[in-house]
């Protein structure tokens, strides 16, 4: 296998990735920062690049319940939306995971309004973390591409719909090197499309997503529950298929000097990598400092994550959304509650940072460290705060 | 279209749901199942009465593939459903095609090619299902939009919509001290939906189960969207005995007061033109929804909303009368 | 990963709803067919919601299917025969 190295940025690796997939149906609507795919996909469509219909309809509420139809009849189906489009998506996206069906999103992730802002943060996929998708986060253009791959394999052998997004222009307009697999090597890898049903089967016609009573409707969440549960398996068996094709290794995070770390960050997307030079510094100075860059959020590894930081003396979870829970962004919440079973609890903090596209630079993830340091020697430091403010 | 030969087709909508007895929506697919004959059907239901009586887990009253989404966008998903369709059959996977690709043609040369059909209620059409509507339309998705039209949103409990009529009671515009009922006319649906220049565009009546019937065979026919504003009687929101279905939807064509027209490749024809319309009160008098018009104190009112039905019957005869007259113009021309 | 029965709530028993007999619903009358009345129009078969109204073979009117009537009266005020060939009757 020779892997081919290309400039790509974020947006045009996932584009790349959905065209080797060969889907049947691509179905969109322009926001930024996600726009890019959607004109790449239109490109690959008018040149004979991609076999596939490719349909714009008037709102992304009707290009997620078109996805819903078209999936529903055994097409492959994909989209790219962000923010405001993700969050129109959303009455939707559970209409989708409920009749479990694999489509893939791909994003770029941006805040949701108000005040309206264009530029990243994860906000919006953070907002449907109740939706039941399948839910990846890339921290480069490299990730983005073999993410999304990935990604249709897991949803469709799963049944559950998976949403792959990045850190919105971060990621999705910054040029890389991607080492991209041929097309016939990447369609073998993503396989088929065999679909659980089909609304087009004429000789044995299905009621799709019809009334459920009380007497019925817990049993049929209980079993999409179970196929969640089944996910992470089948997302560590992708990740070793995937690595004997590309060399590359994947699992549910990237830990970055965390073996013997007494203090860490745990964070999902680009700042993981910018994290990483302020841990070797660290380091030179002896103090064992470790990064947990998430990649898994959806179904939350909780399991790894305890086992991963069961030695650490404090963690400091940095999130790059509020969720205005009023105690700790959404990562926090989630890690805290992997945490909670463990014996010796590692001290654990908040912190906000990059709203709305803001720089989050080594200067701020040093402060962060330095929180983290004190909390390890007991001393007081606040609990949920925001890193990057200029007030 | 022979009924007694249609009969004998396996039913394609079956008895046992749990519509309300004397439903008009029943009779509206009942009839459009009928019209649909030996075509191979599936269908796209909007929330609404329809599709909650008729699909209650795990029994389902359709013999059909039938997919429902939500209460917005019955269009959309079968745009969605129409597109796949058309990218599996150019890629023979279609279930059953196995990979024969000679299927690639037209709707039309394709006899065994499958037809979409959506129900949707007024509620989920007129009001919040427009956009989707809209769009689809505009797409010129092959697609036949029936919209079941009983004026109000009534699965949820009688609230206006769009196409309640001046005046009528309802939970969200009830008759009380200060009101008279909904303040506003009926949106004209058929006229947005002709305006998006599809081929085929109707307003239909139970009641004229063939023309209505012939309407939805046509519809199916269509090469492109296709859309049918079907009256359906509602005896619970309306509030009428149980046995008046046909004899309201009958009423409601000879009155004016719901006229039946099409509009093919942009050709008007009016189907029903009677020659002695009944008085507006013949229809309203068997519904308490218009109770109160019917008061000697309201008098006002009635006349507003006999006003509303007259100004768009004499829009509609204007048109015919008019195209009648031009034709004929062109036509004397022709040999001068 | 094995398919349960609930899978996404899919119902892959089309016409199940035969199962459910909405006779039950009547309310004290029920639809009688006079056959020497009828002129075979099928006026009642294509009014009535519950297709409660039988055809044969030929597709010819053959009563009424009283499984499933909920007892509306429709058929029997849209019947054109004159005398009528349905009347409603108590149960």
């Amino acid at each position: 296998m020779t892997m081919k190295r290309v400039a790509l940025t974020g947006n045009e690796a996932m584009a790349l990735a959905m065209r080797q997939a060969k889907p049947d149906v691509f179905i969109g609507y322009p926001i930024t920062p996600a726009s890019d795919i959607l004109s790449a996909i239109a490109k690959y469509v008018a040149n004979g690049e991609m076999e596939a219909e490719f349909m714009t309809p008037e709102s992304e509420h009707s290009v997620a319940s078109a996805l819903f139809g078209a999936s529903s009849a055994g097409a492959r189906s994909f989209t790219c939306t962000a923010s405001q489009g993700l969050a129109l998506m959303h009455e939707v996206l559970h209409i989708i995971s409920g009749a479990r069906l694999p489509i893939v999103i791909s994003s770029s992730s941006r805040s949701l309004s108000s005040p309206i802002n264009v530029h990243g943060d994860h906000a919006d996929f953070m907002d449907m973390r109740d939706a039941s998708f399948i839910q990846i986060f890339s921290e480069n253009s490299q990730d983005s591409y073999d993410n999304f791959l990935q990604g249709v394999k897991i949803a469709e052998s799963v049944r559950l719909p998976a949403i792959i997004s990045s850190d919105g222009f971060i990621t999705s307009h910054n040029l890389e090197p991607v080492e991209v697999l041929k097309d016939d090597e990447a369609y073998d890898f993503v396989g088929e499309f065999k679909p659980a049903y089909s609304i087009l089967d004429i000789q044995n016609p299905i009621t799709i997503n019809p009334l459920s009573l009380p007497d019925s409707f817990m049993e049929i969440k209980k079993s999409q529950s179970d196929a969640m549960a089944f996910a992470k398996k089948e997302i560590i068996k992708t990740a070793k298929e995937y690595q004997k094709l590309s060399g590359r290794e994947y699992g549910f995070f990237r830990p970055y000097k965390l073996k013997d770390a007494e203090i860490a960050i745990v964070v999902m997307g680009s700042t993981a990598e910018t994290a990483q030079s302020v841990i070797d510094e660290l380091r030179k100075k002896d103090v064992k400092a470790g990064i947990l860059a998430l990649r898994v959020f959806r179904p939350f590894p909780y399991l790894k994550i305890a086992e991963a930081l069961k030695n650490c003396k404090a963690i400091c979870i940095m999130d790059r959304s509020d969720g205005f829970s009023g105690h700790g962004g959404p990562l926090f919440v989630e890690t805290s509650a992997a945490l909670y079973d463990l014996k010796n609890k590692p001290k654990i903090i908040s912190r906000i940072y990059g709203l709305g596209g803001r720089e989050i630079n080594e200067e701020m993830i040093k402060s962060v460290f330095e929180d983290i340091k004190k909390l390890s020697e007991n001393k007081k430091v606040e609990r949920y705060g925001y890193v990057g403010l200029k007030i | 279209m022979d009924l007694h030969k249609l009969a004998k087709i396996e039913p394609k909508f079956v008895s046992g749901h749990r519509l309300c007895s004397g439903c008009g929506a029943g009779i509206v697919v009942n009839q459009a199942m009928l019209a649909a004959g030996l075509e191979n059907i599936v269908v796209i239901n909007a929330t609404g009465c329809l599709e909650v009586t008729t699909t209650i887990y795990p029994q389902t009253a359709w013999n059909v593939p039938w997919i429902h989404c939500a209460l917005e966008n019955a269009a959309s998903t079968a745009a969605g459903v129409e597109t796949a369709y058309k990218a599996l059959k150019k890629k023979g996977r279609l279930p059953g095609q196995k990979g024969d690709l000679s299927l690639s043609a037209t709707p039309r040369d394709d006899p065994g090619g499958v037809k979409f059909i959506v129900f949707a209620g007024d509620g989920g059409t007129y009001d919040i299902g427009l956009q989707a509507l809209s769009g689809m339309l505009e797409r010129g998705h092959n697609v036949l939009y029936i919209c079941y039209n009983n004026e109000a949103y009534m699965n949820t409990g009688y609230q206006r919509s769009g196409a309640t009529p001046l005046h009528a009671e309802t939970t969200t515009r009830p008759w009380g001290r200060d009101t008279h009922g909904n303040p506003t006319r009926r949106k004209n649906l058929t006229k947005i939906v002709e305006a998006h220049k599809v081929p085929f565009v109707a307003q239909a009546a139970t009641a004229f189960h063939l023309d209505f019937m012939q309407k939805v065979k046509l519809g199916l026919a269509t090469e492109g969207p296709a859309f049918i504003d079907v009256l359906s009687t509602c005896r619970l929101g309306w509030g009428h005995p149980s046995n008046m279905a046909y004899e309201l939807s009958r009423l409601a064509v000879e009155t004016c007061y719901w006229p039946i027209y099409e509009i093919r490749n942009g050709r008007f024809r009016l189907n029903y033109r009677p020659k002695n319309p009944k008085p507006l009160e013949d229809f309203l008098r068997y519904q308490k929804r218009f109770e109160h018009l019917l008061l000697p104190e309201n008098k006002d009112d009635l006349e507003e909303l006999k006003r509303e039905v007259s100004q768009e019957w004499e829009e509609l005869i204007k048109r015919e009368d008019c195209d009648r007259v031009c034709l004929r113009a062109s036509k004397t021309n022709h040999h001068a | 990963m094995k398919k349960n029965k609930y899978f996404a709530g899919i119902i892959k028993d089309p016409g199940s709803t035969l199962k459910y007999k909405t006779y039950v619903w009547r309310d004290g009358l029920k639809p009688s067919w006079i056959k020497k009345n009828c002129t075979n129009c099928l006026t009642c078969f294509i009014n009535c919601p519950d297709q409660a109204i039988k055809v044969d073979k030929d597709g010819n009117m053959a009563g009424h299917n009283l499984d499933y009537c909920k007892g509306c009266g429709i058929c029997a005020q849209v019947c054109p025969a004159k005398p009528k060939a349905i009347v409603m009757k108590k149960e």
